[in-house]
């Protein structure tokens, strides 16, 4: 049953055929057996995850149940979980128990879903490749010497690997879609202000959103049913109609017309990579889809904008990690400075330290106008080429990076490097746009998967044009072999 | 050389929301430590920010107090520094878009003029928390202690432009700002818990020159009479300084009340940079015809309007109407006094006399007043129609004080206080007092015409010790001058 | 633009981080290359563009001002690293 989706578990715990104890246990089984070389997760929760299943079940016998009851998750170590530790993949935060639950697992937790434990995430979301954890760096499993993708890596990870039915992630410059594409499984970006970020531990507040990561469009439509919605404690979660978005997954995509940014296609993008994106589009071409040439012509000022703004705020919503009030303290502080200095030192990782030390710099005195103001102009003609683009089509396709998962270690040393592979996925979460990517194939033995961009709020056709590609393709129904 | 000072203030207002500017905790003031900081107000991860209506709101108001502009785009910035009493690490304010525009408040010189100080802006933004040092709590050797309960209060910072000249225009200032944010309902005004502290910006230069000289900002004074006192101190220490050959340094100085010493704040170690930048947590703040229009229908009268209104209608002085409508409280008691008493000048003088001197004494708020003002206008209605003198009138009001009883009329009868104003039984008095004084009334009708009228007080004096302060004094003079001057 | 060794000493300080003498030169020539990367935005022509903040034209809704939050102290400073009587503690505040 661990290898069947969420859609395909739900019916199987509606009918009787598993319950939610049975299907817990082999996932904890599964993690305890796989995960020791993978790392995709923080924390275990066994316990609670069997209370869960314990409770799930009655709940399922008690007739009051729900697409996600019983169904065993893991969720991105980022969301605040009341009496387990989230930890954020840092050392600074390795003893922080929130004494309060995230709107995002709130909600989980009160649809009946298990959650089996915390996954291991780039510290404070901050890389591609999730190699920056004071957890140690997470395996791909489709091949152990390449990186998962970052920063929701333990979460795609986990979910490749069938360690768990389907996971939460967070995506502040692609870090749902990367390394979803990395993994050969399904994630969605949504829009920005459709999912909660309260208890959800902030890197960069404008760019940030969670969402679901899972083996199908399909089942990323049941997350988000749970996920999305108003909450009243995030000013910036917009009140918008949310829909079933599992109700218009079956939609004909006859006439639908794809734009195809032809700077999404230009140098730089692998070769192979490239050919497995266009017989997706191929594919949407069957599947009665115009596809037509298109132009995001700010399109490479996306990596300046995003590391100017991302580091910006990160550097900003990262000083209350002071040693104060929570999180990790140094010993023996000699006076406040000190305080401040070593307790920060210690519990911040190389590539935070090094973001906000780009993001104080550029917000400081005679800087601010030549950095941060142009990146927000920026922002907006990014945005604006996006919503141009939209006048002549309704979704935008592309690849999500520009190689399939490259080797753990190999981009360490040069962050450079590593920011330019975040070329074709910044600029989504710059314009505030929902994208989700699906399994489209194999480049260098490695999932390659396909970023579809949509117009604010379009979750619901992005899901559909996903499920659709899923129904004539099976891409999506691959895994790993684990040994 | 002749010097001329100028100051420019910033004031810290409290708003008297129930709630902090982000949170829903608690502001009121005296909690014990952290019980009122909730998650928003410690940073804790994860935690964000929502705006209180009734700061905007309350902001607004103050706005259209002082004739300003009301920015319709608000945005709110981050101010980022550290500081253990700064939780998040920055505080949420405002700069580029301040809610209130440029404004002004007028105030009144002792010559009687009045003279308008221009208000720059006033902004939004929330109070940081308390650093509790040695000895104010059983802390270990060498450490504070940080309270967060004040942190995240509703401010508005209000900043003058540097239009006042001396302490006594500044305080002047400070008072009718007191009185206006108070009037408004928008600030308790307790200047002992901290709802209103000053920030006073001095600078001296030679008088007749154009440029301003260097000045110094000395921090959160919190009262009139500590500001008086910071500024004088400041101007003297500037002007010896500079005659001494010396220059005066930009810097931030503390001025301690109690002591009476004012001294440079430590030197930060490095210049501040605070990396302002729109905060990404929080949207703009939209106000709209509706929300300004209602708020507009809200307004109370503000003190200029009233003081205007209590020389025309009670033909008060200057002087009475601009103490009587200092404060929303003083204003409604003098009014209640006049509705109960149909007197506003009596009102007036007992209000600024004896009531106040009695509530300075014990230092109780004229809200919380023993004698109310139905009680007040009461007794000066028995003042009026000649019921008791003046002088009874005092004993009355002492009663009433007292809390003997809850009427003028009460005390009156009980203490049998009535004065005497049958001419008759006055008559016979007076007759028993020239008798017993043969000699002064012969004394009398020797005199000049001229000394008489100051040899009258005596036999004035008698024929009221005798009724025991009763007799009708109008009545007990004219008689005493008919039967004396035969 | 470049930022040189005493230029990141500088910045770190202010961000309250340390970086160890001998990693210095290193970071300063990392730091340099990521804003030689992101200064290639400077190239572009933005006068007149309004800066965005929020990528969606969205406001602030406004709370009503009511208490929703109980004493939670206790809870709240479960994860402090020193607390004592109710107050989080720090070496000596000067002013």
């Amino acid at each position: 049953m661990y290898d069947k989706t969420i859609a395909e578990q739900s019916r199987a715990l509606a009918s009787g055929e598993i319950s939610s104890v049975e299907l817990t246990q082999t996932y904890l089984d599964r993690i305890r057996q796989f995960d020791g070389d993978i790392n995709s997760f923080i924390t275990v929760t066994e316990t609670l995850a069997l209370e869960q299943a314990a409770a799930a079940d009655q709940r399922r016998a008690a007739g009051d149940a729900h697409a996600m009851t019983g169904i065993p998750v893991a969720h991105k170590d980022l969301f605040c979980t009341q009496g387990v530790k989230t930890s954020c993949g840092s050392k600074m935060l390795d003893n922080f128990i929130a004494p309060y639950e995230s709107t995002v697992t709130g909600k989980f937790r009160d649809a009946g879903a298990v959650m089996l434990g915390k996954t291991n995430m780039d510290e404070f979301a901050m890389g591609s490749s999730n190699e920056n954890s004071h957890y140690g760096p997470v395996k791909n499993p489709w091949d152990k010497s390449a990186i998962p993708g970052g920063s929701s890596g333990g979460s795609a990870a986990a979910v490749a690997a069938l360690l768990a039915a389907g996971a939460t992630g967070t995506d502040t410059g692609g870090s749902i879609r990367q390394p979803a594409s990395h993994c050969g499984i399904t994630g969605l970006k949504p829009t920005y202000g459709r999912v909660s970020r309260w208890g959800m531990v902030a890197y960069a507040s404008s760019l940030d959103q969670a969402g679901p990561m899972t083996r199908s469009a399909e089942d990323a439509a049941i997350m988000l049913n749970t996920m999305a919605g108003f909450d009243n404690r995030d000013s910036t979660c917009l009140d918008h109609d949310v829909p079933d978005y599992t109700a218009t997954l079956n939609d004909a995509l006859e006439g639908l017309t794809i734009g195809l940014p032809k700077e999404y296609f230009a140098a730089g993008l692998d070769s192979e990579v490239e050919q497995q994106i266009r017989n997706a589009i191929a594919e949407y071409e069957k599947l009665g889809a115009n596809v037509k040439e298109i132009s995001l012509p700010n399109a490479r000022l996306c990596i300046p904008a995003y590391y100017v703004i991302a580091p910006a705020e990160a550097s900003s919503n990262l000083s209350r990690f002071d040693g104060v009030r929570f999180g990790h303290r140094c010993e023996d502080p000699k006076d406040l400075m000190d305080l401040y200095i070593r307790s920060r030192s210690e519990g911040f990782g190389e590539e935070v330290k090094r973001r906000i030390i780009v993001g104080t710099y550029a917000l400081s005195a005679g800087y601010y106008d030549a950095y941060y103001r142009k990146a927000q102009q920026i922002r907006r003609l990014i945005r604006d080429d996006f919503l141009n683009a939209f006048k002549e089509c309704d979704v935008i396709m592309g690849p999500n990076a520009p190689t399939s998962a490259f080797d753990i270690g190999s981009m360490s040393n040069d962050p450079v490097a590593m920011y330019l592979s975040d070329i074709y996925t910044l600029s989504v979460n710059l314009a505030g746009l929902p994208g989700l990517s699906v399994p489209a194939g194999m480049a260098n033995q490695r999932p390659v998967g396909l970023q579809i961009i949509g117009q604010h709020f379009d979750e619901a056709r992005l899901l559909n044009i996903g499920h659709r590609f899923q129904q004539a393709t099976d891409w999506h129904q691959k895994s790993p072999a684990l040994v | 050389m002749q010097w001329e000072t100028v100051i420019g203030l910033e004031i810290h207002v409290q708003l008297a929301t129930k709630t902090k500017i982000f949170s829903g905790a608690s502001t009121a003031f005296g909690a014990a430590p952290n019980t009122q900081a909730c998650a928003v107000d410690l940073g804790l991860p994860g935690i964000l920010p929502v705006v209180n209506e009734e700061a905007i709101n309350m902001a607004i108001k103050f706005g259209l107090g002082i004739d300003a502009e009301i920015n319709r785009v608000n945005v709110f910035e981050r101010k980022n520094y550290f500081y253990p009493d700064l939780p998040k690490g920055y505080q949420t304010t405002q700069l580029e878009k301040p809610i209130v525009g440029a404004g002004h408040v007028d105030i009144t010189l002792a010559d009687g003029s009045t003279k308008s100080i221009r208000i720059h802006h006033a902004h939004l933004e929330e109070d940081a928390g308390k650093s509790l040092h040695e000895g104010s709590f059983n802390g270990e050797h060498g450490m504070s202690g940080i309270d967060l309960n004040r942190a995240g209060t509703p401010l508005i910072e209000i900043v003058t432009e540097p239009d006042i000249r001396n302490a006594e225009e500044a305080v002047a200032f400070a008072k009718k700002l007191h009185s206006i944010v108070t009037t408004l309902g928008i600030c308790d005004g307790d200047m002992s818990q901290g709802s209103m502290r000053f920030d006073v910006n001095v600078s001296v230069r030679p008088k007749g020159q154009k440029e301003f000289g260097t000045r110094t900002e000395t921090k959160n004074l919190n009262s009139f009479k500590f500001m008086e006192a910071a500024i004088f101190k400041e101007v003297e220490r500037q002007i010896d300084l500079i005659e001494d050959g010396g220059t005066v340094i930009q810097e931030t100085r503390l001025y301690n009340g109690d002591t009476g010493e004012a001294r440079s704040m430590r030197s930060k170690e490095e210049a501040n940079d605070y990396r302002y930048f729109p905060c990404p947590d929080l949207l703009p703040v939209i106000i709209d015809d509706s929300r300004l229009e209602k708020l507009k229908a809200e307004m109370p009268e503000m003190p200029d309007a009233k003081k205007a209104r209590f020389i025309a209608d009670f033909g008060l002085s200057d002087y009475d109407a601009d103490i009587l409508s200092a404060d929303q409280g003083t204003a409604n008691y003098f009014e209640a006094t006049v509705r109960a008493s149909d007197d506003a000048k009596l009102s007036a003088n007992w209000i600024m006399g004896e009531l106040s001197r009695s509530l300075n004494q014990n230092s109780i708020a004229i809200s919380a007043s023993p004698v109310t003002a139905e009680m007040l206008g009461g007794l000066i209605k028995r003042i009026k129609d000649n019921t008791i003198s003046g002088k009874i009138a005092k004993e009355v009001f002492e009663a009433l004080w007292q809390g003997e009883c809850n009427t003028a009329d009460a005390v009156i009868e009980k203490k049998g206080l009535k004065q005497v104003t049958d001419t008759g039984a006055i008559e016979a008095m007076i007759d028993d007092v020239l008798a017993n004084n043969a000699r002064q009334v012969e004394n009398y009708r020797a005199a000049e015409e001229d000394k008489r009228g100051k040899m009258i007080g005596f036999f004035v004096g008698q024929c009221m010790k005798a009724s025991k302060g009763k007799a009708n004094p109008g009545l007990v003079n004219q008689i005493l001058k008919q039967k004396l001057d035969g | 633009m470049a930022i040189d060794a005493s230029g990141v000493k500088k910045v770190a300080k202010l961000a309250r981080l340390s970086i160890d003498d001998d990693a210095v030169e290193v970071t300063a020539a990392t730091i340099s290359s990521i804003l030689e990367l992101v200064d290639s935005m400077q190239a572009v022509d933005t006068q007149g563009v309004e800066p965005l903040a929020h990528p969606l034209d969205a406001i602030q809704r406004l709370r009503p001002d009511q208490v929703t939050e109980e004493n939670q102290r206790e809870q709240l400073q479960g994860c402090a690293p020193a607390v004592e009587e109710g107050l989080f503690l720090v070496p000596r505040v000067i002013e």
